[in-house]
């Protein structure tokens, strides 16, 4: 057992590796980073340079920002929406249901890229392109959400709803207020699935977003290095470690639940 | 009666609000998409023409979108493999004891949850041919020190590298949770019946029944790896000389540089057509065989 901590330990520092550069780079001066020595531990403190020259040369909190607005405004809507349906689809009889199973079905075979050339001719065309908007809308429908709380609705008890029912409650507060808080492991799964894939996202904002104003921090990331940072590696590292902050901060307040959201939104994905 | 009648109502009225974001935001696009790739729009263009299967046809013309889809498969075929084994054994390395445990898986993962954008930064900083800690080592070993993301030897490999570091972390949750779905008793079964050692455990009970989430696994990681966008926009942008040119990339530019709509729609098709095709042979396998559960 003590060989499993042993390979263990190797292969995650291996893992680890890139973040150890990074963080190390991103406090060292210019010059001892082009000495390319193998020490990861500076000679030279440069933090409050390489920090200070991302802080004022782009608006990092400003690219945070939109990103929790872009990833809230996401979710907000794609609970909206996949909340009630998938609710009706796991426990009400209406006419249609087979159809609107068959179409949330169909959507989940549809990666995001084959819906993104129209939807970016709709944007120009309504003049929305470079806004929140245009980061927002395209994901407000998730078929997988649907499918999701349509799958762990379909195991919560009837006799609940009846109950619910039998207290005069009508089936919207039975939604919000009798089975979302019954289905919190399940929304929970979902959000990080949601706030991790967004977060993350290059390619669409990539597509809508002209400058600064509502670039998210994969956006901010590509601009200090095209327009700021060039050779300056050490500015660039402390823009790459001061983005990828605040989601891997999150992670390791609450790993659990991050691993088990990914493990259970990737099993059934 | 009335309950029913009011049971339809309300079911119809929960599924509306999605209806109508499902037709406007992925239907009817997806469906713009097909129509798109069988025209020769460009934007800005006042009309666009009918052409058939002319896109199709430049396609398989275009030695440049060849190259793109023959890096699409090495890009695959390299980070699929690599990435499905690496992830289970570090979930067999990390369930087999309690030490650490919750540890490692943490450190494993992080990849997964760390901003794509931002690690391609480090990695470029890792893989920099003269200052970069890579190279350093191996000068210090005395061995060659290659180009890694500027050699259009080495670029597939630097790329797939990245993948795999990527991926490995969100392989290995996924074979965990296969694992512990797997009944106790099964193992001391297979002890009773003469199964030995580690290695017997794993080929008699754990691989057999791992079957589905295996299958399960690989479509997934062919999928995710097909997608591979973030990290050639950001290091290569296809280069060097199309050497890391790939699907989505090429998407991407013929769409949104050179606004060839048209064209990059036929290529957003070959991609879905991909993607439905690794789904379609998933749900045939499963439905046949590595069903034990």
């Amino acid at each position: 057992m003590r060989a499993r901590i042993a390979v263990l330990a190797l292969l995650g520092a291996l893992v680890l590796m890139p973040y150890l550069w990074m963080v190390a780079a991103s406090v060292k001066p210019v010059s001892e980073i082009f000495r390319a020595s193998l020490s990861i531990w500076p000679e030279q403190f440069a933090a409050a340079e390489n920090y200070g020259k991302v802080l004022t040369r782009v608006p990092v909190l400003h690219y945070i920002w939109n990103g929790i607005v872009v990833c809230g405004g996401i979710l907000l809507f794609q609970l909206l929406f996949a909340v009630p349906a998938g609710y009706a689809l796991a426990k009400l009889r209406f006419p249609g249901r087979g159809i609107a199973f068959g179409a949330v079905m169909l959507g989940l075979l549809v990666p995001p890229h084959v819906p993104a050339l129209p939807l970016y001719v709709a944007a120009s065309g309504l003049g929305l392109l470079d806004s929140y908007t245009a980061l927002i809308a395209p994901f407000t429908i998730s078929a997988f959400a649907i499918f999701l709380f349509r799958q762990f609705f379909s195991a919560l008890p009837d006799d609940l709803l009846h109950a619910a029912r039998l207290d005069g409650m009508g089936e919207w507060s039975i939604v919000w207020r009798v089975v979302l808080p019954n289905a919190w492991p399940a929304a929970t799964a979902f959000a990080i699935f949601s706030v991790v894939s967004h977060w993350n996202d290059l390619f669409w904002p990539l597509i809508v977003v002209q400058g600064h104003e509502h670039a998210t921090p994969a956006l901010g990331v590509l601009y200090f290095r095209s327009e700021e940072a060039g050779d300056d590696f050490g500015a660039m590292m402390a823009a790459a470690v001061l983005m990828t902050l605040p989601l891997v901060l999150a992670f390791l307040l609450a790993q659990r639940r991050f691993v088990e959201g990914i493990a259970t939104t990737g099993l059934k994905g | 009666m009335r309950r029913l009648a009011g049971e339809a109502v309300a079911g119809a009225l929960m599924t509306l609000p999605a209806g109508i974001a499902y037709l406007l935001l992925l239907l009817l696009p997806t469906l713009a998409t097909v129509l798109l790739a069988f025209t020769d729009y460009e934007l800005g263009a006042p009309a666009l023409g009918w052409i058939g299967l002319d896109n199709f046809r430049e396609m398989l013309a275009d030695r440049g979108f060849g190259v793109s889809v023959r890096n699409t498969v090495v890009y695959v075929g390299l980070v699929t493999p690599v990435s499905i084994l690496g992830g289970l054994g570090l979930a067999l390395l990390v369930e087999a004891g309690v030490k650490g445990r919750a540890f490692f898986r943490a450190v494993f993962f992080l990849p997964v949850v760390s901003l794509t954008v931002a690690m391609a930064a480090a990695w470029q900083y890792l893989l920099h041919p003269t200052i970069g800690p890579v190279n350093a080592a191996l000068r210090a070993m005395g061995v060659g020190t290659p180009f890694w993301l500027s050699s259009s030897d080495t670029v597939l490999l630097s790329l797939a590298a990245i993948g795999v570091w990527e991926s490995i972390g969100f392989n290995m949750v996924l074979f965990m949770a296969g694992l512990t779905a797997i009944p106790r008793e099964l193992y001391a079964a297979a002890e009773v019946d003469g199964a030995r050692g580690g290695f017997d455990r794993f080929r008699l009970v754990t691989w057999p029944l791992l079957g589905p989430t295996t299958l399960f696994v690989l479509t997934i990681s062919m999928i995710r790896s097909l997608r591979v966008f973030d990290t050639v926009a950001v290091l290569t942008q296809g280069g060097p000389n199309k050497a890391s040119e790939v699907l989505l990339f090429t998407m991407y530019q013929q769409g949104f540089t050179y606004l060839r709509l048209g064209y990059s729609a036929a290529i957003t098709l070959v991609f879905l057509a991909v993607v439905l095709a690794l789904m379609w042979v998933q749900t045939r396998v499963l439905d046949k065989r590595v069903h034990y559960a």
